[in-house]
């Protein structure tokens, strides 16, 4: 616990005797919530086991969750694949020297960085029908909007990312004689997207939790499926949310551990150029993407 | 325009912002203070309410806000019984509220913990090497260092609230990203100008403040 060298020294008796005490007294008070969380549930009879049963059928899983969680990861993946296409498209966008390049670039990015993804979701699943008179399936809407929020979050990470690595990598490139789109494609993108790695895949965290808005335009993802379906049918709606919540828990711990993994390799490797990025991207340090999108 | 030329659409719009103002407003209040309060766990000496707040961040941090909202609505108030209010729009409002606030608050535990952490160590040690007390130290070197650290990251949570607020929608409360669904519906013809106006009015409040906790952040660094 790093935070603790700051704020405490190292305790003495005295200290010892006061965080034995605190730690009984608030445990006791933790286990009373506790208790009286499991309280409520039992008076509503949330405990009862026809509510759980259903989850040690294999029906359950096979023709509920695991289809949703498919399609929950499909989404996070093809959304992811764009994303980064996206990203880095309109990062270089932005660096361009061209203004009528960046400037259009640059509005694009904190046009939709800025408006709830859910809006567009709408607006793709309802009103674009109205404008290429054919439906949009819902897994399209949910891709489609995600790509551009999540794409327009990574160009600027991208960007960040680009800025940081060190001025004389890009003047030794020109120097030995390297076209622009070559000191970009060949020197800097390289470097920075390892650096950015870490963001990319605590980004992913942020796209997984977002495809839960298809439950929303109906797209047949973990929520729908797996809460809102098997609910239907059982009757089970707290128990299916916890158990929906409890896979997606696992699912995102499982990534944010992989992208704090990343972080720590490459500041063991010393990536000096990196750090700087870590830090310049997210000032409060740590890779913790601050941007708690749904 | 003329969708927004007709009273009735035009109220719509206006309060369906109002309670996207009134979600992000509340939810930032009480965010802030779970928020604060969980951070307090995490750092202190007490291991029990160290795992606590770990558990809280760990638990809202990896679930979907949807199922988190979705979760308020079927399980405290249908199943569970909590009613907040009699009228049906301000118990939405207030479960929606609860949803916001719990799941937002862990990013603010998180904000706030790394804030702390990005002070080094180095200045407590001298602080309590001139023998400064326990909350000497805390209120005169180490909370100085860590707020102007947290500005930016707590400017993009706020940021990322208000438009979260949207997602109250899924539980029926009639704010923007439902009166624009509908609006959509009934007004096949203009549905490029109403998505714009909806989604014009979140820009155009979100990234003027995006900038402003930029400069704000950028002028309170602490320069090392």
């Amino acid at each position: 616990m790093s935070a603790n060298t700051v704020l405490y020294d190292h305790p003495g008796p005295r200290a010892r005797v006061r965080n034995a005490v605190l730690t009984v007294i608030f445990g006791v008070a933790l286990a009373g919530l506790l208790w009286w969380v499991y309280a409520k549930f039992d008076q509503a009879g949330q405990w009862e086991g026809a509510l759980w049963q259903p989850f040690t059928e294999g029906a359950t899983w096979t023709q509920f969750i695991l289809p949703g969680l498919r399609q929950t990861l499909f989404a996070a993946l093809t959304g992811m694949v764009l994303s980064l296409a996206f990203g880095i498209i309109f990062a270089v966008g932005r660096l361009s020297e061209r203004r009528w390049i960046s400037i259009p670039a640059g509005a694009v990015v904190e046009f939709f960085r800025a408006v709830p993804l859910l809006l567009m979701i709408f607006f793709i699943f309802y009103g674009v029908p109205f404008l290429i008179q054919a439906p949009v399936p819902a897994f399209w809407a949910v891709v489609a909007g995600l790509t551009l929020y999540n794409g327009s979050v990574l160009a600027e990470a991208f960007r960040a990312g680009i800025r940081s690595v060190p001025g004389g990598q890009a003047e030794a490139a020109y120097a030995v004689g390297l076209r622009k789109s070559q000191v970009m494609r060949l020197i800097l993108i390289p470097q920075a997207a390892r650096a950015m790695l870490p963001v990319i895949v605590s980004q992913l965290v942020v796209l997984l939790k977002d495809t839960a808005l298809g439950y929303i335009v109906a797209f047949p993802e973990l929520m729908q499926r797996g809460v809102n379906d098997l609910a239907a049918n059982r009757g089970n709606i707290v128990a299916a949310a916890i158990v929906a919540a409890a896979i997606y828990i696992v699912i995102n711990s499982l990534l944010s551990a992989l992208a704090s993994w990343l972080d720590q390799r490459s500041q063991r490797r010393g990536f000096r150029a990196q750090r700087r990025i870590a830090t310049g991207a997210n000032p409060a340090g740590g890779i913790a993407v601050v941007e708690p999108q749904g | 325009m003329h969708v927004f030329a007709d009273p009735t659409n035009f109220d719509a719009y206006l309060s369906s912002f109002f309670w996207i103002l009134k979600l992000t407003g509340a939810s930032a209040v009480l965010a802030l203070v779970l928020g604060v309060l969980l951070a307090a766990m995490r750092v202190s000496p007490v291991p029990v309410l160290r795992g606590f707040g770990a558990a809280w961040v760990n638990t809202f941090r990896n679930t979907p806000l949807t199922l988190v909202i979705f979760f308020c609505f079927f399980g405290l108030y249908s199943t569970l019984g909590l009613s907040l209010a009699d009228d049906l729009d301000l118990n939405n409002f207030w479960l929606g509220v609860i949803g916001l606030s719990a799941y937002t608050a862990a990013f603010v535990c998180e904000a706030l913990r790394s804030g702390v952490n990005t002070v080094p160590a180095g200045q407590a040690e001298a602080a309590r090497a001139i023998g400064l007390t326990f909350a000497q130290t805390l209120r005169i070197v180490v909370l100085p260092q860590a707020t102007r650290s947290v500005v930016a990251p707590l400017g993009s949570i706020l940021i990322a609230l208000c438009k979260n607020a949207t997602i109250v929608g899924t539980i029926g409360l009639m704010e923007s990203s439902n009166v624009m669904k509908d609006l959509i519906n009934s007004n096949g013809d203009a549905v490029i100008p109403i998505f714009l106006v909806f989604a014009g009015t979140f820009a155009a409040f979100l990234i003027p403040t995006g900038y402003f906790f930029g400069w704000l952040a950028n002028r309170l660094a602490v320069k090392r």
